[in-house]
Parts: C-alpha cells; structure tokens; sequence
C-alpha cells in the first residue's frame, strides 16, 4: 500500500522516519484538571452575571408600547368587514387612540406586528421568483413555476410580483397623529417610510426592471397586479415615484419572511428633524389612522402596532439580560458543586499527584 | 465466470496424456481466479454490489423522494453530491483490490511448468496445464496441481516434499510412484504412457487418496503415499514426473483455502444496527410530525388556506400529513448522513497506513514492513480477546539449534554471563576448515577439551555423528549438504562437524566420518529406528579396529532405565543439567553407548533377523530385540537443542497475557512439540496448577478427560472459592500479590490466585470429537477455563473450526496468526486474520488483514494501533453521532413553529455541506490522529486493553448518551435564538426574527457549538488538529459570506436567495450574545460532566495521562515509575534464564518419522553410484514403504511399553503414542486417579521410572534440599505429582511470585528476579492501579 520505493537496497522498504508517520507529531494534550476547569467555570459565571447585569440595565432605558387594534375600538367594524371576501376592495378607516407616558427618547420605530400568520410555511416561502423580483426582464412576463398559483391571472397575464409572498403582502396603512396636552393642534408625526430594508435587499435583491428608458408603468404593461392588491406594484407609494415597484420598500421588508408566526415588521421610523419629535416621541395621547385592508379572521390572526425605542443591541428585549443572569447563576452553583466534589471526593488532585 | 456448474462430480476419471477424453468431463482447469470483476464487468458488478449495502439504497431512495417536487424540502444535490462520492471512492478502491488480486493470481498461473507432449518437454503456463497431463517439477519447484506420482530420479522413483504449505510441518517426507510407472523414465515413455486414473471427487481431505490405475488391463490402486499435492515443495529430488488428477480450484490446497467471506468488526455491525434504530427513530419522528401536520391542516391551515390558497390539495389533511411525512423524513436524514460511512472508511485507511509506516514493526532482516491488506477491521484490533496461533514459523523460526550439551557431568554451552552483552561466538574455521559457517556456539571450554583430546567429548560427538539418519550429499569437495529428515537431528550432526567430527556420507553398510581430520569408516551393523513409543533410535557400528559399538540416543527418562548401575552419579549431575535445560525450554537428548562383544551381537544379530523375517507381529518381536540389546549403557551425556523462538515472542506472550488476551497455540506438530513449545514461550509454565492433556481417542474417552479437567478445576476452585471471582478477573488475583493492601497476603490468597492457572493440551483426534456438537459447549468451557490452551496435531480445517467454536460461543474477538497455508482457513475465519510474512510461503499473508515478518509485532500491533484505532473510532462515532443529532433535531422543533410543513431551518447549501465540509475535518483529524496516552504508556500498561475487550468506549449506552447530549444540543440551539429573536430588532431597528437572519445566527451557533465540542474531545492537539478545527471555521464562514454574496445572486437569484444574510446578520451584537449564550449553555454541562467523571471515576487511561502531565511539568526525568518496556523485556528475559523450572521435557519430541532406519540400511535411498560402492545386503528388501503402510493402517498394536500405552492412532505414527493418559496408575496411586493428575508436570513422566530406578531421582532432589538449596526445582520434583497435595514452600510461591505473574511487577521494574516483591517497594502503577480499582 505504502509507497515503495524502487531501490532494492537492504532496507529500501522501511518506512521512513517521520514525525508523522510514527504519530509522534508533537502534541498538546489538555486534560480537564481542577486547575483549568474551575477557575475557568468561576470566571464564565462571573462573565455571564456582569454582562445579564450590563443588559439589563440597558433594557430598562428602553421603551415599547403595544397596542393590538385587530379589534380595537372603531376597528372592529373594519374587522366585521374584512370577514367577507366580497368587501375587499372596499376602504374602511379606522382609529385607536395610545398614550404615552414617557418621552421615547432617541430614535423610534414603528412596526407593524401580526400574529398567527405563518410566513414560514414552506410552500408559502417557496412561491416567489426571486429572479423577476431582481429585474430580469426575462423573467417578469415569465415567473417561475414556484410562484404557483400565483403566476398568471384569470386572463392569462403573468402576474408581477408573482407568487403566494407577494400577494399576501401587508396593506395596511397607518397615520400617527399627535395631540399634545395643551390644546395646541394635533401634529402629525412624520415618519420615514424608506430606509427601513437591508441594504442589500434595496439594492442589489429587489430591483425594477429597466427597458430602454421607459417609465415603470410601461415596464410593467401586460402584467397583472397580485389578485390581493388594490394598487398595481407601479403604484404602491403614490407619494414617491422612487418607492415604487419591485423596490417598494415595504414589499421589500415583506417579502423578508419572518421565522415565526408571530412577527413584526418594521413601518416607518420617526423623522425628527422638526418639533415637538427632535428628541424622540413625546409623552401625550396619539391617534393612529389605520387604513385597514389586511383581513385576518381567515385565519385567526391579530394585528398590532409597536411602537419602540432600541439600544445598542437591539430593540427592548427582557429575555437576552435574564438568560444571562440565569445562566450566570447555573453555572456559578456548578462551579461551587465541582469545587465541593473536587476537593471532598475527587481523586484527581492531591491523592493522584504522586 | 457465468459458465454453468456442471453437477457434482460421483468419481473422477483421467486418462493421461487425452486431452479430449479429459475435455469431456469438464474438469476444472489450473487457472485460479480470486478476482471478482474484470473490465467490462466492473462498473454493473460493482454498482450492484454497493447498492446491496442497506445505507447506499436508502441513500438513493432519499435521492429518488427528492425528485418530487411536491415533498422535495431539499434540493437533490442534498444528496446526489455525498452519493457519487462515496460510491466512486468504494469503486476505486474495490478496483485497486481486484487489480492486486489479478496480479496474484496471474504471477500464479503464469508460472512456468513443463508438460510432457508428444514426447518433448514443453514450457507451458501453470494456467494451461489440464487434467490428464504429465508434467516434470525439479528440485525446490512449486507442485503445480495435485499430481499422481509417476516416476523421479531417484532410486525406486522415492521423491521428497516438503508439504509445510499444507500442514505447517517443514520435515520432509516421501512420496513413492508405484513400480509399474516407475519404469516409464524418460518423457517418451511418458509420452506413451495411457493409464487411466479412476478417483474419488476433489476434497479437501490431506491425507487421504483413493483411487485406482487402470493401465495394460492391470488394475492398481493408488493411495496418498502415491500422490504430489499443490503447494508442496519437491526437495533433494532432482526431477519427477507426476499425472495431474485434481487441477486449480479442485486441488486440495484450494479446497482447503476455504471460503472469503468479508469480515466486519464488531463496531460495523454495532453501527449498523444503531443507523437502523436511528432509522426507526426518524420514522418516529416522521410520524409525530405528521401526525402535527394534520392537527395543524385541520386547526390552523385550512382557514390560513382559505385566505391564501395554493397548489395543494389542502382540502385533503391526511394527504397533506402524507406528504409531510416523506418531506420529513428527507429533512431528518442527516442523523444519518452518508458522510457517516466515508469517514468511517477514511480514518480506517488512515489507520492503515499508520501501520504500513510503523517503522517499529518493520523488519530490517527480511526487509518487510507491516503492512494491512485490509484496511476495514482496524478498531477491532483494540478488541482481541482471543488470539490463535500457529507454531512453526510464527511463534518458532523452525530453526534448530545446538546450544548446549553436558558431556559426562559437565556442562557446556552455559554462557556465563548474560549481562556481558553479546558473548563473542566461536569461530571454528581455524579448527576445522569444513565447519559450517552458520553454525553458532558460545562456549570455548568445548571447544577446548575436544582439542586436549578428552576421550568423552570425542565419543560424544562420535556417536552425533554416527548415531542418525541424515544423508549427506557432497557436491563438492567440503561443500557437504546434510538432508535431515528432522531438523534436530540436521542440528546434532552439524554441530559433530563444527567440532570435529565430520559426517562425510554413508552407504547401507558403511559411515564415513571425518575424525578431526582423519577418514574413519564404520561398519554400519544395524539401526534400531526411532517411534514414537521406543523415543530413542540406536546403532550398531563396527569401528576399523573391529570393536563393535551401540550407540542411543534417546528421551532421557527412556534412556536412564536402561543404563548401567555404575553410572549412578553420573546419572544425578546430568538430570541437574537436563532439569537447567528443561527450563530453559530447550529439547534434550540422552546420549548413552554400549560397548558390545562379537558374540553378544552374533546372538543379538541372529535374534533381530529372525523377528524380522516373522510374519506375525513383526513390529512387536523387533522392538522386543531392540529392547534387549539397549541394556546395561554407558551414559555419555545430554544434548540440549533450541528450537529457536522467534525475538520477543516469550515477552509478547506476557505482556498479551496481562492483557486479558487468551493466547491458544494450534499447531500441526506433536504433542511433544507443542508442550516444549508452550513452555518455552512461557505459555506452560511450571507454576501452573495442572496441565491438563486430553487425548482420547473416542468419544467416551475425551468427554470423561474433559469432565475430570472440569471436576479438577471445580475442586481447586472449590478451595478459592473465599477469594471471590478470581476467575473472571485475573486483574484481581493479580492486583493482590503485588499491590496488597492488607500487607502480607496471607499464602492462602497466594495460593489461591496461583491455583486459578490451568492449562489444556488437547490432540488433534481428540479434538475431532470434541468439537462435536454435543461436546462443544464442554470443551469450550474447559478450554476457556484455562490460561493457555495448546491443541497439536490439528488439521487445517479443525484449526478454522476451534476458531468458529470459539467465535460462536464467547462472542469474543478473534484473532489468528499463521504463516503457512495450512493456517489460511483459520485465519480467514477469525475475526481478524495475520499473516506472517517474509518466510516462503505467501498463502497466510494473501489470506491474512495483516501481515508482518515477526511475532512480536502483535503487540505494537494490538496493544497500540488497535487500542488507538478502537479509541479513535469510538470518540469519532461518538461525537459523529452527536453532532448530526445537534444538527438535525433543530429541523425537528421548528417543525412545531412552521405549520410541520418540513421547512428546514438551515440554508440548503449548509445542510450539504455542513456533513461534508464545515464539521468533517476536525473530527477527521480527531478519528486519525487522537492518542489518549502515548504508545509506550500502553506498552507499559497492557490493562489499558480492556475497555476495547469489554466494549466500554462504544456500545448502546455511550451512544443513547451522545444522542441524548445531540438532542439536548439541538433544543438550545433552537429555543435560545428563538426566545431571544422574536421580540428582537438590529441596531437599525429592522427586526431580526426574520428567517434568513435565524436560520445564519443557527447555523452558526451549531457550528461553534460543534467545534468547540470537538475540541473537547480531542485529547491530542496535533498542528493538524489546530488547522482543521480553526480552518474549518474559517471555511464556515467564508463559504457563507461567499454563498451569500451578490456575484452569486446575480448568477443565480433563485438558488442564491440568501443574499447579504451573513453579512448582516453577523455584525449585530445581539446575534453574537445569543450565539455565545448558546455555546455556554451547550458546552459547559458537558464540561461539568466530564470533569466529574474523570475526577470521581478516573479510567486507568485518564490515570496514566494525569501521570504523564505531572511528570511532563516537573520535567523529572522518566522512569521512576516505569521501567520502561525495554527494561520489561530485560526482565521477562532475564526471568527466562533464571528460571530453573522443575518439569524435565526431554525428549525426542522432534518432528521425527519412523522408517527412515529402514530406509538407510536397505539402500533404496542411495543414490546408484555409492550404492555401487556398497556391499549391498539384499536381505532387507521387503519393501519398507510397504511396512511403513502396514504400520500406518494397521490395526495390530505396538509392542506393549512401560507406559502402558494401548491405544495406537489409527492414522498417525508420529503422534499416536502420547504415553502419559494412563500414566497415573503407576505413580504408586490408586487407579481411581485421573490421568491428568499424572501428567501435572508435563510430558515426561517420572513415572515411567517407577519400575526399579525411581531411587535415582529421589536421592538427587534429597541431596540438593540436604544442600539447603530450596530452590523451587528441587521442591517440585522431590514433591513429585501435585495430586498428593500442594508440597507448597516459601520457594513455591516465591518462583510464583517471580515467575509468570510477575512479569507485571518486572515490568514497573523493581522486583529483581530472586527476591519476593517487597510491598513497600511498589510502584505507582501498583498504587495507581489500587486507586483505580478502590473506587
């Protein structure tokens, strides 16, 4: 097997003399003794704690406020009539009303939540065409077979942006106003509506098509709209031609699936260039407007808004600063209870070191 | 290859020299083909034959489900990638095997033969040669097919072979033609030649031929004395011509070869069953999940379809739940990866190689490494709990050697000092310009009195080079060429010429010896031939003064009844000697003469001529004459002949013994034999309790020796009874003489550990009934009972069925060790097969796994490469384990979050290559390179084998623990990132829970997870290691920054759609901290877990790397505490020479054949020109092959012996007359007792002394006690048989204590030899050891 080598000398198929081949490559061997692994069990315990701690602390500067509008106040007569299919192109307005207690300070975002809806089944997460959704011209009047059923409409046109993701996209639409305490007239909070996508989702995933200059809705003649939608994909944000299309951001952050039922999906983040939201979102009462299209009875779900503030890591999030508290704490009782076996039973140490 | 069978042959029929009347027959021809495919088969065959392997077709039949679209949750390249590459990796390999394999067998069957056609020699193939010709062999040629003798060139068309690939056995024997073909000369004759052979069918049976010659309207019947099988070797024949009968795969030697069947080792099978419960669990799982998919359609879906309709058929739940299931179980797979299997083959040809390249067991002699020609049982060498072994040419060089001798009272060969490194060897050129030049001796003084002219060593190398059978040929001048019928006999005479007396030639009534210088020729008067029963042979010579001369040599305990009274002291001083060289394991022969008047012969000459004209008993009134005439003998002195073990093979034993490793010796040879063998091997040793020897002859008698073996044992037993278990756990009896707690074992526990040893010597005919189905269960109890089992005269095949027994019915791993072709059926059968190779042969090495040149590589062998590779292979099957389970049980809990619609969690280009590319190495390097404790450790520590025996490391626990710590993996893994992420956003505010973002911090999380586990687990942290373990992260991550790149979106946006995940996922804090939180959650339970073990329940191994660290940081020199194993050789070694055992075996053992006395004196032999010379008596031409027949199959007895012998082997001469079963009723006891209480101390029997002399021993043994030497010899042989009752000493259990068992405390390397193990001075192994076991 080994390689032989084609001298006929004496010793010509000894085997050479290699660390390697002799497995004498010198070596590290740990071994798990007292000396390393209890230290090393005192020094993650005291880690895990003082970070949960850090966390915690950090957690607690932060705000979030929830509010479920599903059926909430004048919402429940949207939420009557999303329940039958007929109505769907039908507007209905609603409003809830929030408070704040406390000014959110710094940046704040506004997301939208939904419960119950299973963006991760896979069948649903498979019907998209990524490659029209890029702008391959190619592929806009020809979707892939994953968008089924979603590919052509009942007149034989393809549907654009095609599949099961994009049709179901989230419609509501929401319109924060502020009404502070002193009469003065309400104020509508602005908010950013773009620049909440991944960066490489705005531009290098989701782009229009481009055809010898031609406008977005010439781009997309002999397309269709998804069966759900009331506007066609040119036309999403009316405000903003740029925000339209396959580029539309909150299609972009739509067709992010989430991993889990209950999700949130970010909305708009609060402009503070001008008064009273230059530090954030003062304390008061709010009203929000909700343009409510997203029919969600079909299969048991809730809607929400959150609004939030976030810190270093991340938007308020208990669990991270507890697991770590926790987790700091296990493992300072395991490193006190091997300590305790170590030097009452262990043979390890003291007894084997002759 | 797919040619019809033909039916069965009833009887064979050859016509020489027609080729067309043989033609209709169809009888296989002599092409051997081993090989299974050829080129245009390969591909179809092999495919074939990989897709009966269970994991390849369930690999398909995975790669088949995700071809359909609608339950593919996976791409097929998933699978289609590990596939191909495991099947085109078996592929090449089965191709290069075979390719060897068609090598072989073409060097085989293109050896050139002669065939006689049309009257000319033609050179033909050994392929082409068919049934029915005749062909030429000469001298030293392979016998190419089984041939009917026809004629030779020597006188009376005798040829010699040499059948040591058949039957192991080197000594050569004779064939004889029938003295009708014997006329036919030369090939024109030959060519005429048209007799017709009429035969049994091939079998396998070596010894026997029946068949007739039908020739000139004369029949003839032909028997196995007629016949020339394959692989024999013709010797000292200068040509023969023989008629091919049997051709190729119908020879015996290939019927005997038995057939390959492909060995698996135990963890194979363990693992095969362990992928099939794992399989059941994936449908378990399957099933659940299912079972969720249509609780979820009906609670949840439906209504979520009925707002999002799509292309299922969701109206249909159990549909659904269907499909869910096939999808699941596509996902779930990856518990059981095809990687599995490619790396289980990668790191055995890794192990493979390491073997290949242990430059520890090359050998520099023979130029010949080790080298494993299977490369698929490595692990199972770290679990041998049997070893089989054969004798000669493994545990023996099948060299004899003079090396000592005593020549009236004093003793030479002894070399003085064994610590004076090598003695300088003497050189006899100078002396003697005809010495052979091989010949070695150490030992000046002989050499020095043969030169003073001492009367004594002149006689006694007179009567070496006078009293034998060897014929000596002498091509030139002083080139003289000895042809020995035994080895020992080549030895003696050699060593009479290296010292001056020169065996020149002889004819039937003439020796030539060559007397320091001077021709002298004797008359040659009579030989008195050597059997089994006489154990002596003797001549009668004339010297040229005319004074007539006896001279025997023979078994001392035969020899010292018949000598003469006045040889009394003599006699004492020489059994001193003779017990030295018993003990040192060397064979012995008395030499004794008698001077004889003209008229003593006269009478005596006229005696023996007429009991060899009798008709009636011929045998019986010849030995009665040679009885009478071997009297009242002078004592000359002894000879001590080595049968030269191979280097180390005593240590290997040893330290394989304190392995817990069963070491049984199988060997063709005699009885004799075998016993001077096992002692000198230290097999046998003289401390044992009793050696037990089975050798019936019927049923009846064997089952009765066996259930007194049995009862002997229970009664010895019986009294140890109080000590607990010593049986099972040696170690025990073991730890409480060297290491004892209570200081100063009390000599009860001495005694009882030292009664546990037993030893079985069983015969060949006995083992044929033993190995029936009824008595099997009770030998292998006896057997296994014992501490080494030694089975003689065993064929081939009984040595492939000790094997099955042994196989069957321990569920042990086997192992056994040949070197010739008569081992190849036995080592095909045990579960691993070893080859020694560098000696002629080549038949054991092509059967074997593995193959090197000497015996004692079986221990770097087993003790490191198979401890390691075992070890290796557990951790990696462990953590392999582990790990898939960590990574697939995720799918398994997000099933629960995704509707159970067999969403996967991972990116599918992770779940291809998670298997293949980010987790492989480092666990690779792990299963290659791992080393719990350095080689020499476990050298020095043979219990570090017996986890591998007990099957500690990888069985159905360990494995539920690392599946349990796999799925325990697994749920951190999910929930940890799941808690964290749903309510979490990035620092941009845009939230993370989303799946792209989960599935990278998961994927993640399970790779650093993995990794540092796999650090955990390695014990061995090589540059390789550090690379692959690092390297691999480094390839995670850019293979996923890569795979989430734009270029490759761009390209393929549907593949691809990953795109920028990694790269942003992974600079969020948040994602770090869960990834971290993860890990620490993972690993240090684990952690936590591993150090109590080693810290409440420390195995030996983890003692001697604790060991081995504190010496390493106080960087004290080593040595303390282990000698080291060369300082443990020494002693085994030294313990070899000092000891002084107290059981003579004298003997002629030697592998000797009667008739060849016969042979000499009635000339056919000779050659023509010096009978030419010879005055050549014609009296004695009855023929002797004729006598030797009769005395093969006769059923007449032989002559009564003082043994009382009765019971002749029908087939054998040789080993038929063991005389030691009955021996007991003459030991002065009662009849009542069992034989083998008389036989405690082997073969020879004193009691053969009891008619008159039994006062030469006693007095000796008294006179050495009243001499205040209590030395265990003199204990032992003045206490006479051991059935009476312990005669137990402090020197007894002293020699105990030094002797066999204390190898162990040699080797930790304080106890000297001589000394009682002092407690105070042990070891820390000692004490190691004690905290080991104290838990």
């Amino acid at each position: 097997m080994g390689k032989t080598k084609d001298n006929p000398g004496p010793l010509s198929r000894r085997p050479d003399n290699s660390a390697f081949k002799q497995q004498r490559l010198p070596a590290w061997s740990p071994m798990l003794t007292a000396n390393s692994v209890l230290p090393f069990f005192y020094i993650m315990a005291v880690v895990c704690v003082l970070l949960g701690v850090w966390l915690l602390i950090t957690v607690q500067n932060t705000h979030q406020l929830k509010l479920d509008y599903t059926q909430a106040g004048s919402c429940n007569i949207c939420f009557e009539k999303r329940k039958v299919r007929a109505n769907a192109n039908q507007d209905c307005k609603c409003t809830v009303v929030l408070n704040i207690g406390n000014t959110f300070k710094g940046d704040v975002f506004f997301y939208y939540g939904l419960m119950n809806f299973h963006q991760n089944l896979r069948q649903y997460m498979d019907s998209r065409d990524d490659a029209q959704m890029m702008g391959r011209t190619a592929n806009l009047k020809n979707p892939s077979a994953y968008c089924k059923p979603y590919i052509t409409d009942d007149h034989g046109l393809p549907i654009a942006p095609c599949g099961a993701v994009a049709n179901s996209m989230f419609n509501d639409s929401f319109k924060l106003t502020y009404h502070s305490a002193e009469g003065s007239p309400d104020v509508h909070v602005p908010l950013f509506r773009k620049g909440i996508s991944w960066y490489t989702d705005k531009n290098v995933k989701f782009r229009n098509p481009k055809i010898n200059n031609e406008t977005l809705t010439q781009v997309f003649e002999g397309t269709a709209r998804p069966p759900y939608w009331q506007k066609p994909v040119y036309n999403l944000d009316p405000l903003d031609p740029n925000n339209n299309g396959f580029t539309n951001e909150d299609l972009i952050v739509w067709m992010r699936e989430a991993a889990f039922p209950n999700f949130k999906k970010l909305y708009g983040v609060l402009n503070r260039a001008s008064k009273p939201f230059t530090e954030g979102l003062p304390p008061g009462n709010y009203t929000i407007e909700i343009s409510y299209n997203f029919p969600v009875e079909y299969f048991q779900g809730r809607k929400e808004v959150i609004i939030s503030t976030i810190s270093w890591f991340g938007g308020q999030n208990n669990f991270l600063p507890i697991a770590y508290l926790v987790t700091g704490c296990l493992v300072l009782l395991l490193a006190i209870i091997l300590t305790v076996f170590w030097w009452k039973f262990g043979k390890n140490g003291q007894n084997m070191e002759e | 290859m797919f040619k019809k069978r033909p039916p069965p042959e009833e009887e064979r029929r050859v016509r020489a020299n027609d080729r067309e009347y043989n033609e209709k027959f169809q009888y296989a021809s002599n092409c051997i083909m081993t090989s299974k495919y050829n080129v245009i088969t390969f591909l179809p065959v092999n495919l074939f034959e990989q897709f009966q392997e269970v994991a390849n077709t369930y690999f398909l039949f995975l790669l088949i489900l995700q071809l359909i679209p609608q339950i593919s949750s996976l791409s097929w390249f998933t699978t289609i990638v590990p596939l191909v590459l495991v099947l085109s990796i078996t592929a090449v390999k089965d191709a290069t095997d075979d390719y060897f394999r068609h090598k072989s067998d073409n060097q085989v069957n293109n050896r050139q033969s002669q065939v006689v056609i049309h009257g000319s020699l033609q050179k033909e193939k050994w392929m082409n040669v068919r049934v029915g010709d005749v062909i030429k062999l000469e001298n030293n040629q392979f016998v190419a097919a089984d041939l009917l003798l026809l004629s030779s060139s020597e006188p009376h068309s005798l040829c010699y072979i040499e059948t040591a690939e058949l039957d192991g056995e080197t000594n050569m024997k004779v064939r004889q033609s029938l003295s009708v073909t014997a006329e036919l000369g030369d090939p024109n004759n030959l060519a005429s030649f048209n007799g017709e052979v009429v035969c049994e069918p091939p079998n396998n049976k070596l010894d026997r031929f029946c068949g007739l010659l039908y020739w000139r309207e004369t029949k003839y019947p032909l028997s196995n004395q007629n016949m020339l099988l394959r692989g024999c070797v013709l010797r000292n024949t200068e040509y023969c011509y023989g008629l091919v009968i049997f051709a190729g795969p119908d020879t015996k030697l290939m019927q005997n070869s038995g057939r390959t069947k492909f060995k698996r080792t135990s963890i194979d099978r363990l693992m095969n069953t362990l992928v099939l419960w794992i399989f059941c669990f994936l449908v378990c799982m399957g099933v659940i999940l299912a079972v969720g998919n249509a609780v979820w359609e009906v609670e949840v879906g439906s209504r979520f379809h009925s707002f999002l309709a799509w292309d299922l058929p969701v109206d249909n739940f159990l549909f659904s739940a269907f499909l869910s299931f096939w999808s699941y179980v596509i996902i779930l797979n990856t518990v059981v990866p095809i990687s599995l299997y490619v790396s289980v083959e990668v790191i055995r040809l890794g192990h493979s190689y390491f073997i290949n390249w242990d430059r520890q067991m090359y050998c520099p002699q023979c130029n010949t490494a080790a080298e494993a020609r299977t490369t698929t049982l490595n692990e199972e060498l770290g679990q041998v709990e049997y070893i089989f072994s054969d004798k000669t040419g493994t545990l023996t060089q099948n060299i004899m050697s003079f090396n000592k001798c005593s020549i009236s009272g004093r003793a030479y060969g002894e070399v003085i000092d064994p610590m004076a490194g090598q003695p300088k060897r003497l050189d006899f050129s100078s002396f003697n310009p005809l010495a052979d030049p091989d010949f070695c001796f150490y030992d000046n003084s002989l050499l020095e009195s043969v030169k003073l002219g001492d009367p004594h060593s002149h006689e006694f190398f007179r009567l070496l080079s006078l009293c034998h059978t060897v014929m000596s040929e002498e091509k030139k001048e002083g080139e003289l060429v000895y042809k020995a019928q035994s080895p020992d006999e080549g030895a003696l005479v050699t060593a009479a010429r290296n010292f001056g007396f020169m065996f020149r030639s002889r004819t039937p009534g003439t020796v030539t010896v060559t007397e320091l210088g001077r021709p002298v020729t004797y008359t040659l008067l009579a030989i008195l031939d050597f059997n089994n029963i006489r154990k002596r042979m003797s001549v009668i010579v004339r010297n040229p003064e005319g004074r007539i001369r006896l001279y025997c040599k023979g078994a001392d305990t035969l020899l010292f009844e018949r000598l003469h009274p006045c040889n009394h002291h003599l006699m004492n001083v020489t059994t001193d000697h003779l017990n030295e060289y018993a003990g040192d394991g060397l064979r012995t022969l008395v030499l004794a003469y008698r001077d004889l008047s003209e008229e003593q012969w006269e009478e005596w000459a006229e005696n023996h001529r007429q009991a060899d004209m009798s008709t009636d008993c011929r045998d019986d009134r010849l030995a009665a004459t040679y009885e009478h005439i071997e009297q009242d003998m002078m004592l000359l002195g002894a000879t001590a002949i080595e049968d030269k073990l191979q280097e180390g093979v005593p240590e290997t034993i040893a330290i394989l013994s304190l392995a817990n490793i069963k070491i049984w010796v199988l060997t063709g040879d005699k009885q004799e034999t075998a016993v001077n063998i096992g002692y000198s091997c230290k097999m046998l040793t003289d401390d044992m309790t009793e050696v037990f020897i089975i050798s019936g002859y019927t049923v009846q008698r064997v089952r009765e020796e066996l259930r007194r073996a049995r009862e002997r044992m229970m009664d010895i037993r019986g009294g140890a009874e109080d000590t607990g278990g010593g049986r099972d756990l040696p170690s025990g009896g073991e730890k409480q003489q060297q290491c004892p707690p209570p200081p100063a074992p009390p000599s009860s526990t001495t005694l009882d550990s030292i009664s546990g040893e037993f030893a079985l010597v069983i015969n060949g005919h006995s083992l044929a009934h033993a190995l029936e189905a009824d008595m099997e269960g009770e030998f292998v109890w006896t057997a296994c009972a014992c501490r080494a089992v030694i089975c003689c005269r065993v064929t081939p095949l009984q040595k492939a069925q000790v094997v099955e027994l042994i196989k069957k019915h321990k569920k042990a791993v086997t192992l056994a060790i040949g070197d010739g072709a008569n081992d190849v059926s036995m080592i095909k059968t045990a579960h691993i097969g070893v080859g020694i190779s560098g000696q002629e042969g080549i038949q054991a090495v092509l059967a074997s796994d593995y193959s090197f040149s000497q015996f004692r590589f079986l221990q770097r062998l087993l003790l490191v490469h198979g401890r390691w590779s075992y070890l290796r292979m557990c951790r990696f099957l462990c953590y392999f384990f582990y790990k898939n389970f960590a990574f697939t049980m995720v799918h398994f809990w997000f099933g629960f979050f995704c509707g159970f619609s067999a969403q996967t969690v991972y990116d599918q280009y992770f779940i291809t290559l998670y298997n293949i590319v980010y987790t492989s190495l480092p666990v690779l390097a792990m299963g290659i390179f791992d080393q719990d404790v350095p080689e020499q450790r476990s050298l020095e520590y043979p219990k570090l084998y017996e986890p591998g025996q007990l099957n500690l490391l990888f069985n159905k626990r360990e494995f539920f623990i690392c599946i349990a710590q796999g799925i325990y993996t697994s749920v951190v893994l999910f929930c940890v990132p799941y808690a964290i992420f749903s309510q979490a956003t990035q620092g941009t505010g845009e939230p993370l829970a989303d799946y792209q973002t989960f599935a990278v911090t998961t994927a993640t999380a399970l790779v650093i997870v993995v990794s540092v586990q796999i650090a955990l687990d390695t014990g061995y942290w090589t540059v390789i290691n550090h690379f692959f373990v690092w390297g691999s992260l480094c390839i995670f991550f850019s293979i996923m920054v890569a795979m989430h790149s734009q270029t490759l979106f761009s390209i393929f946006p549907q593949q691809f759609h990953f795109i920028g995940s990694a790269q942003c996922t992974l600079v969020q804090p948040l994602v770090w901290l869960t990834i971290t939180l993860a890990t620490v959650i993972c690993i240090l339970p684990v952690l936590a877990f591993r150090f109590l073990k080693l810290d409440l329940k420390p195995q030996l191994s983890d003692t001697v790397r604790y060991t081995q660290l504190v010496r390493q940081k106080k960087r004290k020199p080593a040595g303390r505490c282990m000698g080291g194993v060369r300082g443990g050789a020494v002693g085994v070694a030294e313990g070899r020479l000092g000891a002084r055992g107290g059981s003579r075996r004298s003997g002629y053992a030697f592998a000797h054949q009667e008739g060849f006395g016969e042979l000499i004196t009635s000339g056919k032999n000779m050659r023509l020109s010096s009978l030419a010379l010879a005055n050549f008596a014609s009296r004695h031409s009855s023929s002797w092959i004729d006598t030797l027949r009769k005395k093969k199959h006769s059923t007449t007895h032989p002559p009564q012996s003082a043994s009382g012998e009765s019971s002749p082997a029908p087939s054998y001469v040789s080993g038929s007359a063991p005389p030691l079963s009955n021996s007991s009723s003459l030991l002065g006891g009662s009849q009542d007792t069992p034989p083998e209480d008389g036989t405690r101390t082997p073969p020879v029997t004193l009691p053969q002394m009891a008619p008159g002399p039994h006062i030469n021993t006693a007095p000796a043994s008294v006179q050495v006690l009243s001499a205040g030497i209590l030395t265990p010899t003199s204990v032992r042989s003045a206490g006479g048989d051991s059935s009476s009752g312990w005669t137990l000493s402090l020197g007894a259990v002293q020699e105990a204590l030094i002797g066999w068992r204390g190898v162990a405390a040699r080797i930790s390397g304080t106890s000297s030899p001589g000394l009682p193990p002092n407690p105070r001075k042990q070891t820390t192994q000692c004490e190691m050891e004690r905290q080991t076991d104290g838990t």
